[in-house]
C-alpha cells in the first residue's frame, strides 16, 4: 500500500507531549511483565544447555532426571514436531533452522545450546534434575569466526547446508549465501577516480542487553488449545512459530501479551515457548514456566553478528564519488541468516554513487544464532564506509560536511541494493549538523595531559512496514477504546493512540490503548523495523477516518439532514447550512443509541517500506594516553524524524540508540576463549556502559515529513544506532592521530595503537 | 541449586561448630553477594551457609587508638560512611566505596571481600598496604595472619576446614602517612580492576624523603601482590619523579599477570606502572595533608 499525502506542519496532538498511557502502571509496578505471569499450579521448567561449542552428541539418556522426585516431564529434540519447510507468515527470520536451534537434534553448534528440557514442582528441583542427564559428546573442532568458517579445511557446522553462492548450488560449505548487489560501470568509476580508499574493519557479537530475560509461560489444555505468555516483541510470531514447532495449528494458540523488559530486536525470535508447550503436554497439561538466567541469555540467544566489512571508495579531486564496493561478510551464528542483507540495502544509503558493487557473504560459525539488533547489520556497515569516508576527506582537507552533502543521497538517488528512494532528509540533516551549537562549539582543552578529539559519522536505516490492525470502540462518555496488535516496547501505545486522537480531535488522553491477546485482534506484524509508529498507527489513522465517517451518517440522522451537508473538524461536527447544529463527539457519543448501534471501526493495513532513515551523529571524547581510557564528553544526534509525533519518545529513541552505540564501539563484545565459548556472560565483564559513562546526548530532531504516511511519521527507533561506532571511532583518530579498525575500540587497543610510533 | 540449610549462630564458638562439621557443604555468610551468584552457578555444592551476622564480634567497627577493627560481617557502606575512617584511613574507603553499587555495598562486606580471595578483590591491596592482620578463629583457637600472607591463589585462603574470619584489624597509621589506591577499569564504575594499585607511605618529619612505602597490587597474579622491591626501593628516598618511576617500573616487573578478557599481559603490566606512579603520588599528597 502505496499512498502519497501532502502533510500538514501544524497539528493538535501529533507533536505535542502527553503522559503515556502505560505509565503510571510500569512505574508503580502494576505492569505484568512475562516473569510476572502466576497461574495456580504452575509447574518450572529448566533446560540443559550444551557444555560443548561444536560436538555430535552420540547419546542424551535422560533416566536418572525422569526418576528424579518432583519431575513431571523430560524432553529432548524428537518431542518437538518436524515442522517441514514452510516458513511462518511473519517470517521475518529464517525460521525452519529454528527448529534445530531451539533444541540440538544430533549437534550441538555453540556453547549454550539447548539439548534437553525437564519440569518439575519448582525451579531448583528442575534445575537439578538437568544435572541428571547424561550426555556424551564427541567433540569437533569449533569455528570461531568467519576466517576459519571460510579456510579451505574449515569444519563444516551444518552438513546438509547447500550454500547459494551467487546462484550456485555449493555443498560442503559454511557459506549459506553470498549475492551481489551491482549497478554501472564500478572499474571504469575507479579509474576516473583521482583517490581510491580501501579499508577493511572487523567486529565482534554484540549482544541487545536486554535486561529483562527471555521467559514463557504455557498451559496445554486437555481440548489441545494452548494460552502462552511470553515477553515478546510480536505475540503472532510467538503464535506461529510455536505451533509449528509443537504440531498444532495457529488458531490452537492464544498468546497473552504482556509488558516487555526491553528488546531491541533480540525478543523477536522464540526460544522457550515451545518448549514449555511440549512440558506442559507431557505433564498432564500443567502451565510450565521457563525463564532464563543471564549467562544463557548471553550464550544462547540474540547477538548482533560480528564480522568483516571492506569498502573501496573512488573521488575525484574536485570531491564526487566515481564508485564504491564493498564485501560484508557477516556471522551468522549456528545458523544461516545474519543481517548481511539488511548490511548490504544499508552500507552505501547515505551516498549517491554513480556505480557500485556490494558483496554480501551469510557464514555460519559456531556461536550463538544471531538475531536482530536495531537496524540490524547496518551499524557494522555504517563503522566501514563512514571510516572510509572520514579518511577521504582527512586525506584532501576537505569539509566532512560538505563533501557528504555534495555526494548526499537524495530523491531518486539510486540505492546500493538499485532501489530508488522516495523524498528523504538527508541533506536537511547535514544541514542541520553544520548549524548545530555543537559543531560550532570549539573541541575544549581537556585537563591532566588528555587528549580531545571529535568525530562526525553518519547512518541510514530503510524502515520496516508490514501488516497491522487497529480497532476502535466509541464509549458513550466519549472516549475512544483502542485496541492495536503491536508489542509496545518504545512508547508506541501512545504515538498509536495520538494518531487517532488526531483524527478524532480528541485528547491523547480521551484515547485508551490496549493490546489485547492474538485471538482479540486482527494480525500485526511483529515490533520491529522501527515500524509500529508509521504502520500501526497508520491503521489507527484509517479507524479513525471510518470513525468519522460513521459519526457523520449519526448526526444525520439525528439532525434529519444530508449526511453531505456535514463537515467535520476539530472534534466537532457541524452543520454546513444551519449553524446552530453542531455537536463535539463527546456530546453525540451520548446520543448514539437513539442512532443505532455502537459505533466501532477496525482497519488492517499492510503497508510498503516506511520512509528512509538518516542520522548524523558528532562525538567529542577524550583520551587518557596512559592508560587507553575513553571518556565521551559531548555527544549530538541529528535525525530526520519524518514527523515526531511523540517528540519526548522520539527523542529517547535516539539517546537510547546512541548509548548502545557507544557501548558497542568502545567496550562491548562477544570474548571468545580458545575453544569457541563466551567468556565474559555476565554484566559484569560483558562491559556496557552505565549512566556515569555517558554525557546526556543532546538531539536535533529534523521533520522532513515522510510523503507515504498522513502525518509524515518515518522511523525513528533503528536509525541512531547507526553512526555510533564510526563517530566514536572517527573522534578516536582526530584525538591520537591513529585509526584503529577493530570493534570494540577499547582501552589495550588504543594503548597499542599510542605506542605504535 | 538444591535445598539447603540455613543457620545463624550467635557465638563464634557455634559458626565454628558448624562449619567444621560440614566441611566444604558448609560456607559462612556474610552479605551473599559472592556466595549466592556462586551457588547458583553452582560453584559450591552446599548443605548449609552459616549467617555470621547474629555473632557480636563479626559485627564490630570500631577505631580506637591502637587502630581499626572491622568484623568480617560489617558492610562496606558502614564504612566507607564513618567519618573516623575516612578521615584517618582514606585507603580503605577508596576500595570499599568501589566495590559494586550502593545496593552492593549495603550488603557486601570488606571481610567477605578478603575470603573470596579474588586477585581483583578492590579492598585487599588497601588492607595490605596498612599492614592489616586477619583474626581468624577455628576448632584448634585463635590465629592471626598478615592479610598479604591470606589469600594463596585465586578463590583460595589459608582459612581452614572449621576457620571462620573474625575481624580485620588495621594499625593505626603514624603521622605523616598517606595511603591511597586506585584501579583502572575501561568503564567509571560496577566494573571489575583490570589493574589496581594501593600505596602507602610513611614521610620524614620534613615531609621531602620517603621513609617506608609498601606498594600493593591488584588483578596482576594469582593472588593480590605486595610489591617488596618497588616498596623498598623508595625507603630513605627524596620524593621526586626518579625515585617513584624507579619504584613503578619495578612494581611493573613483580607484577604477573595473565591476558584474559579483561585485559591482556602487556596492558597490565603498563597499567601497574602507570598507577603506581598515580597512587605514590596521591599517598604523598596525602600524607602531606
Amino acid at each position: 500500500m502505496v499512498q502519497v499525502f501532502e502533510n500538514k506542519t501544524s497539528y493538535n496532538v501529533v507533536g505535542t507531549r502527553p503522559i503515556r498511557h502505560d505509565g503510571i502502571d510500569k512505574v508503580t509496578g502494576r505492569a505484568i511483565y512475562g516473569a510476572d505471569v502466576k497461574v495456580p499450579g504452575l509447574i518450572w521448567g529448566e533446560v540443559l544447555r550444551s557444555t560443548e561449542v561444536h560436538a555430535r552428541i552420540k547419546s542424551i539418556d535422560t533416566s536418572a532426571a525422569k526418576k528424579m522426585p518432583g519431575v513431571f516431564a523430560v524432553m529432548v529434540h524428537q518431542d518437538l514436531a518436524d515442522p517441514g519447510t514452510e516458513t511462518t507468515r511473519n517470517g521475518l527470520q529464517d525460521v525452519d533452522r529454528e527448529f534445530f536451534n531451539i533444541m540440538a537434534k544430533d549437534k550441538v553448534l555453540y556453547k549454550g545450546h539447548v539439548i534437553a528440557a525437564v519440569a518439575a514442582i519448582d525451579r531448583n528441583t528442575a534445575q537439578e534434575a538437568t544435572r541428571l542427564i547424561k550426555v556424551e559428546y564427541e567433540r569437533l573442532e569449533p569455528v570461531r569466526n568467519v576466517d576459519e568458517a571460510t579456510s579451505p579445511n574449515a569444519p563444516i557446522l551444518i552438513e546438509d547446508l547447500i550454500g547459494d553462492h551467487l546462484g550456485e548450488n555449493v555443498a560442503n560449505t559454511n557459506i549459506a549465501t553470498h549475492f551481489r548487489h551491482e549497478f554501472g560501470d564500478v572499474e571504469g568509476g575507479f579509474k576516473l577516480a583521482d583517490l581510491i580508499v580501501d579499508r577493511e574493519v572487523s567486529l565482534e557479537m554484540v549482544h541487545q542487553g536486554y535486561i529483562e530475560p527471555h521467559n514463557a509461560t504455557v498451559i496445554w489444555h486437555e481440548d489441545d488449545k494452548l494460552t502462552v505468555w511470553s515477553s515478546t516483541q510480536g505475540s503472532f510470531g510467538v503464535r506461529d512459530q510455536t505451533a509449528k514447532f509443537v504440531g498444532v495449528s495457529p488458531s490452537q494458540i492464544r498468546v497473552n501479551y504482556s509488558e516487555i523488559g526491553g528488546g531491541f530486536g533480540g525478543k523477536t525470535k522464540v526460544y522457550l515457548s515451545p518448549i514449555a508447550a511440549i512440558l506442559s503436554k507431557k505433564s498432564g497439561g500443567k502451565p510450565v514456566k521457563i525463564v532464563m538466567d543471564r549467562p544463557s541469555v548471553f550464550q544462547a540467544t540474540g547477538p548482533a553478528p560480528g564480522g568483516k566489512v571492506k569498502v573501496k571508495m573512488g573521488v575525484t579531486n574536485n570531491g564526487k564519488i566515481t564508485a564504491a564496493e564493498a564485501t560484508i561478510r557477516y556471522e551468522a551464528g549456528a545458523y544461516p541468516g545474519s543481517a548481511v542483507n539488511a548490511g548490504a540495502i544499508c552500507i552505501f544509503g547515505c551516498y549517491n554513487i554513480p556505480a557500485s558493487r556490494i558483496d554480501g557473504f551469510d557464514i555460519v560459525v559456531n556461536k550463538p544464532k544471531s538475531a536482530a539488533y536495531r537496524a540490524p547489520g547496518s551499524p557494522q556497515a555504517a563503522f566501514a564506509i563512514e571510516t572510509v569516508v572520514d579518511e577521504i576527506c582527512e586525506n584532501k582537507g576537505w569539509d566532512k560536511i560538505q563533501f557528504r552533502l555534495d555526494n548526499a543521497a537524495k530523491k531518486g538517488t539510486r540505492r546500493g541494493d538499485g532501489v530508488l528512494l522516495e523524498k528523504v532528509g538527508f541533506e536537511e540533516s547535514l544541514d542541520a549538523t553544520r548549524n548545530s551549537s555543537h559543531w560550532n562549539s570549539p573541541l575544549g582543552k581537556p585537563d591532566n595531559g588528555k587528549l580531545r578529539g571529535r568525530g562526525l559519522a553518519c547512518g541510514y536505516w530503510m524502515n520496516g512496514g508490514g501488516p497491522s490492525t487497529c480497532d476502535l470502540m466509541l464509549s458513550d462518555d466519549g472516549t475512544v477504546m483502542m485496541n492495536e496488535g503491536s508489542a509496545d516496547i518504545g512508547g508506541t501505545r501512545a504515538s498509536i493512540a495520538m494518531q487517532a486522537a488526531e483524527v478524532l480531535g480528541l485528547a491523547a488522553e480521551d484515547i485508551k490503548p490496549s493490546i489485547p491477546d492474538t485471538d482479540s485482534i486482527g494480525f500485526t506484524g511483529t515490533t520491529g523495523g522501527s515500524r509500529t509508529t508509521f504502520a500501526t498507527g497508520y491503521a489507527a489513522y484509517l479507524a479513525a477516518q471510518s470513525m468519522v465517517k460513521e459519526l457523520k451518517t449519526r448526526a444525520s440522522i439525528l439532525w434529519e439532514i444530508d449526511e453531505t451537508d456535514i463537515e467535520f473538524s476539530n472534534g466537532v461536527f457541524r452543520s454546513t447550512k444551519e449553524s446552530e447544529l453542531k455537536l463535539s463527539i463527546k456530546e453525540l457519543a451520548e446520543k448514539l443509541g437513539v442512532t443505532g448501534a455502537p459505533v466501532s471501526t477496525t482497519s488492517s493495513v499492510n503497508m510498503a517500506a516506511g520512509g528512509n532513515g538518516y542520522a548524523v551523529h558528532i562525538c567529542d571524547l577524550e583520551i587518557d594516553p596512559e592508560t587507553g581510557k575513553t571518556d565521551v564528553v559531548r555527544y549530538t544526534a541529528i535525525q530526520d524524524v519524518g514527523t515526531a509525533i511523540h517528540p519526548s519518545y522520539a527523542e529517547g529513541q535516539i539517546q537510547g540508540g546512541v548509548v548502545q552505540g557507544i557501548g558497542w564501539a568502545l567496550n562491548e563484545e562477544y570474548f571468545i576463549n580458545d575453544d569457541g565459548s563466551m567468556a565474559n556472560y555476565s554484566f559484569l565483564d560483558y562491559r556496557m556502559p552505565t549512566s556515569l559513562d555517558l554525557p546526556m546526548i543532546e538531539t536535533i530532531m529534523v521533520e522532513v515529513p515522510n510523503p507515504n504516511h498522513p502525518y509524515g511519521v518515518r522511523g525513528v527507533g533503528e536509525v541512531p544506532l547507526c553512526p555510533p561506532i564510526a563517530a566514536v571511532g572517527n573522534a578516536i583518530n582526530d584525538a591520537i592521530g591513529k585509526r584503529i579498525y577493530e570493534q570494540p575500540i577499547k582501552p589495550g587497543r588504543i594503548l597499542d595503537a599510542i605506542s605504535k610510533d | 541449586m538444591h535445598p539447603f540449610s540455613y543457620v545463624a549462630p550467635k557465638t563464634i564458638d557455634e559458626a565454628v561448630a558448624v562449619l567444621e562439621k560440614n566441611g566444604t557443604r558448609a560456607r559462612p555468610f556474610a552479605g551473599g553477594t559472592d556466595l549466592l551468584v556462586q551457588a547458583r552457578a553452582n560453584k559450591w555444592d552446599l548443605d548449609t551457609v552459616v549467617d555470621i551476622k547474629k555473632i557480636p564480634e563479626t559485627m564490630s567497627l570500631e577505631v580506637s587508638q591502637e587502630g581499626l577493627t572491622i568484623g568480617s560481617g560489617v558492610p562496606c557502606y558502614q564504612v566507607y560512611n564513618n567519618e573516623q575512617i575516612k578521615k584517618e584511613y582514606p585507603g580503605i574507603v577508596d576500595g570499599a566505596l568501589i566495590i559494586g553499587g550502593i545496593q552492593i555495598q549495603s550488603r557486601a562486606t570488606i571481610g567477605g571481600n578478603l575470603c573470596n580471595a579474588a586477585p581483583s578483590g578492590d579492598s585487599i591491596c588497601p588492607l595490605i598496604v596498612y599492614n592489616a592482620v586477619a583474626h581468624i578463629s577455628g576448632p584448634s583457637g585463635s590465629r592471626e595472619v598478615a592479610v598479604e600472607d591470606f589469600c594463596t591463589g585465586p578463590g583460595s585462603t589459608v582459612l581452614q576446614n572449621g576457620e571462620l574470619l573474625v575481624k580485620i584489624v588495621v594499625p593505626k597509621p603514624n603521622a605523616g602517612s598517606g595511603t591511597a589506591y586506585q584501579r583502572f577499569t575501561p568503564r567509571n564504575e560496577m566494573d571489575i580492576a583490570v589493574a589496581g594499585v594501593a600505596v602507602s607511605v610513611q614521610l620524614n618529619n620534613n615531609g621531602d624523603d620517603f621513609e617506608s612505602v609498601r606498594i600493593a597490587l591488584a588483578a596482576v597474579g594469582p593472588t593480590p601482590i605486595l610489591a617488596n622491591k618497588a616498596g623498598s626501593s623508595l625507603s630513605g628516598k627524596p620524593i621526586n619523579d626518579d625515585s617513584i618511576s624507579e619504584a613503578a617500573s619495578l612494581a611493573k616487573e613483580e607484577a604477573s599477570p595473565i591476558s584474559d578478557m579483561r585485559g591482556t599481559i602487556e596492558q597490565r603490566k603498563h597499567l601497574i606502572e602507570i598507577i603506581t606512579t598515580r597512587m605514590i603520588k596521591e599517598a604523598v599528597k596525602r600524607a602531606r595533608g
